[in-house]
């Protein structure tokens, strides 16, 4: 009987652990995102040119059906007293800064997700309701969403909002970079609806061509930097401007990608469940030797 | 002779302290309804900044931290097979038990649509720390559940007696209980030790949880080993949590303290404490952090709280032989590891979190707080009421039939 449930233990240690290598490490990793193509398409904001008219958040909530005043309304500039943030109620916002060299022409920064060539919230995101999409669109999926705000924690841009007022079916709220329009070959309406063209939009690899050769051409029009170049790993959605950025309130990014660590923990830890099966191995080894050990003893009762 | 042998604990469940706990419970309770119907902005401070608060922070990441006891040890005398743990290991299975349960509910509770909480079973992302805890946490759930099993078979075998016309059943669920208990005994190991693997995965991927948050992070919580940090802290508060509600219960239940076994636990944790420290210090010093020591600011102060007062001072006091000795003194030190998981949690997941468009600090609301004390005394209360009920705690027996076959459980004779 001994020797007969011994026999048992080891085999279903060993089932067990080689279930757990088979079963899960295929299907976990299987289920990727649609990665980017090389060359996703993207925009330029240049903020040089933008005067905030700010019919691009108007024009950005028609084409999202979210409740708006008219348009005329828009022109009223006491929206700029205090700084804004997208919302539920605006997926993009545009924000003016003093220009200290210019007093009579402000900067004026157009706010939105900017959708990140290796994007944190679709690496964070419990059951992958944020994608990024082969035009290098990051898009949100309310027939997923559990609404646990990872995405929000993870955001570098502090982009993703939610509805905290709605106790049933609350949204993750951001810029969806127009992706039912593009899809059919429409512009994305801010872009659209742009009068002097400080949004471009264009393959990625094209518009960093054209914001470099606009710095050649004015150098004292331009810092050097294109916000969304390098940072974070590089975004669709890229920035020029004629005073260091985090005067213009965008945060100090590194180039490093924002999942790359995360995601090299949680693949080195699980990496297709063999540590996990040999710890599970090991215990369950070291319990087989206690167990000899402590039967081989005299028993002390 | 006598020996100790788990046994319901016969007391009147109300107390005046009782009575308190219940109260909180039921504020509690008040607030968790208030979330369902107004939402989670009218009852929480969470906002856009600050997406995360203490439902998360403290709720999940303290009380999985807390309930590490259940596994180790569960390890300590099922796989290292030291029988002396024993008489631990069923009130550390039932906290765990009711940890779990509670931070599934604070889950629950805190995601915006609690009602497609099963999509993390079918939507799979590998590359989310996030969905690594909540299967890992799911499944361990169900462990602890069927590893506490053989509790209830215990306490109803050979005691079924069904009322009135449903006593002719009496026999039938006898025999049943019988079988699922001799199987459960067979299989019981697996359980046991996928308990401990899932543990030690679910404890470090808490741990893995903010990196992603990137530079929105303190540097002196954000490190790629945050995740080594947090299951080796959760090992370390282990045992402490143990000792603690030892003391409590025997306290409650006015049994003399188990101090033979408490002190032998306390032996284990000075290492445990200094693997900690010096981890925390090593990394502190390689990632160059201590310069925002160097500053006189909340989050220095923070940090000198987390790692003196909750890991050191509890360190030294484990060494002193008089401390091991004396169940007041441990149950001091053991507080103080307690508040050092708890501070530790609370930095990495709130103090250590500015996001960077932050115009305030956040600072849980009446109602976080409410429904986190609730929850507290909720666990408190079942707690009690599983004692009661069960046989659970070990009390000092003057039975002839030496070792029952239910001592020891899930392991081969
Ligand atoms: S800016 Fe934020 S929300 Fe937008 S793609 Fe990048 S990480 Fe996602
Ligand atoms: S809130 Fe929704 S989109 Fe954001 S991480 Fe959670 S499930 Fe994903
Ligand atoms: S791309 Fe579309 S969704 Fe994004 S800001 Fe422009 S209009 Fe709004």
């Amino acid at each position: 009987m001994k020797n007969q449930s011994r026999r048992d233990f080891l085999k279903i240690t060993t089932i067990s652990a080689t279930a757990l290598v088979g079963a899960s490490a295929t299907k976990l990793f299987a289920s990727g995102n649609p990665t980017s193509s090389i060359d996703p398409m993207g925009v330029l904001v240049d903020t040089t040119v933008c005067i905030g008219c700010r019919k691009c958040e108007w024009a950005c909530k028609k084409a999202h059906n979210i409740d708006t005043k008219p348009i005329e309304d828009y022109d009223n500039r006491s929206a700029f007293e205090n700084y804004r943030r997208p919302d539920h109620t605006s997926l993009t916002v545009v924000n003016e800064f003093r220009n200290p060299t210019a007093e009579s022409k402000p900067y004026d920064v157009k706010v939105q997700c900017m959708h990140c060539n290796e994007p944190a919230c679709v690496s964070a995101c419990i059951v992958g309701a944020m994608t990024k999409q082969e035009n290098g669109s990051v898009i949100w999926d309310t027939d997923k969403c559990i609404g646990c705000r990872f995405c929000m924690v993870a955001c570098p841009f502090q982009i993703p909002t939610f509805e905290y007022h709605k106790a049933l079916q609350p949204d993750i709220t951001k810029c969806d970079f127009c992706f039912e329009r593009t899809k059919e070959a429409l512009l994305p309406a801010c872009v659209e609806i742009c009068p002097v063209e400080a949004v471009t939009y264009g393959k990625r690899s094209e518009l960093l061509k054209l914001a470099k050769k606009r710095i050649n051409l004015y150098p004292e029009r331009y810092k050097e930097h294109i916000l969304g170049e390098h940072e974070v790993g590089g975004t669709s959605w890229m920035y020029l401007a004629g005073m260091d950025f985090d005067k213009l309130k965008f945060p100090k990014l590194s180039t490093k990608a924002a999942p790359g660590v995360s995601e090299a923990i949680q693949h080195g830890i699980f990496s297709y469940f063999v540590p996990p099966a040999s710890l599970f191995a090991l215990l369950g080894g070291i319990m087989w030797l206690n167990k000899n050990k402590s039967k081989s003893e005299p028993d002390t009762e | 002779m006598s020996i100790l042998l788990p046994k319901p604990m016969k007391y009147k469940f109300f107390t005046p302290g009782v009575i308190v706990i219940t109260i909180f419970a039921l504020v509690g309770i008040a607030f968790v309804l208030g979330r369902f119907v107004f939402g989670i902005g009218a009852i929480t401070n969470l906002d856009n900044q600050y997406p995360w608060g203490i439902w998360i922070g403290l709720d999940v990441a303290l009380g999985v931290a807390l309930a590490a006891g259940g596994f180790t040890t569960a390890a300590l005398a099922h796989i290292f097979h030291k029988e002396e743990y024993e008489t631990i290991v069923r009130p550390a299975l039932l906290t765990a038990l009711l940890g779990y349960t509670f931070a599934a509910a604070s889950v629950s509770i805190d995601i915006g649509r609690w009602y497609y909480i099963w999509h993390a079973l079918i939507y799979w992302n590998g590359n989310s720390a996030l969905f690594e805890v909540g299967i890992c946490v799911m499944m361990y759930l169900t462990v602890l559940y069927i590893e506490f099993l053989p509790i209830v078979t215990e306490r109803f075998i050979g005691h079924v007696n069904l009322p009135g016309i449903l006593s002719k059943l009496n026999n039938v669920i006898d025999k049943g209980l019988r079988i699922l208990d001799r199987t459960l005994s067979k299989f019981m190991f697996v359980f046991i030790i996928t308990g401990v693997v899932l543990s030690c995965l679910h404890q470090s991927s808490l741990g893995t949880l903010m990196i992603i948050a990137g530079d929105k992070m303190h540097p002196l919580w954000q490190t790629p080993i945050l995740p080594l940090l947090y299951l080796v802290s959760a090992i370390g508060v282990g045992f402490p949590m143990v000792m603690f509600e030892s003391v409590i219960s025997s306290r409650a239940f006015r049994l003399k303290p188990e101090t033979h076994i408490l002190e032998k636990l306390s032996e284990m944790m000075p290492p445990l404490l200094g693997v900690f420290i010096i981890i925390r210090s090593v990394d502190i010093l390689i990632r160059e952090a201590y310069v925002y020591l160097a500053e006189f600011s909340s989050v220095s102060i923070m940090f000198s709280i987390e790692l003196i007062v909750g890991f050191v001072l509890p360190l030294r006091l484990f060494m002193s032989k008089e401390v091991r000795k004396s169940p007041n003194m441990l149950f001091i030190a053991s507080s103080l590891v307690i508040f050092g998981v708890f501070m530790n949690r609370f930095n990495t997941f709130i103090t250590a979190y500015t996001p960077p468009y932050a115009d305030y600090s956040y600072f849980p609301s009446i109602g976080e707080i409410s429904v986190t004390l609730g929850f507290v005394a909720l666990e408190v209360l079942l707690y009690r009421a599983f004692v009661m009920i069960f046989p659970v705690i070990s009390v000092p027996t003057e039975e002839k039939s030496a070792k029952t076959k239910y001592a020891i459980r899930g392991i081969l004779r």
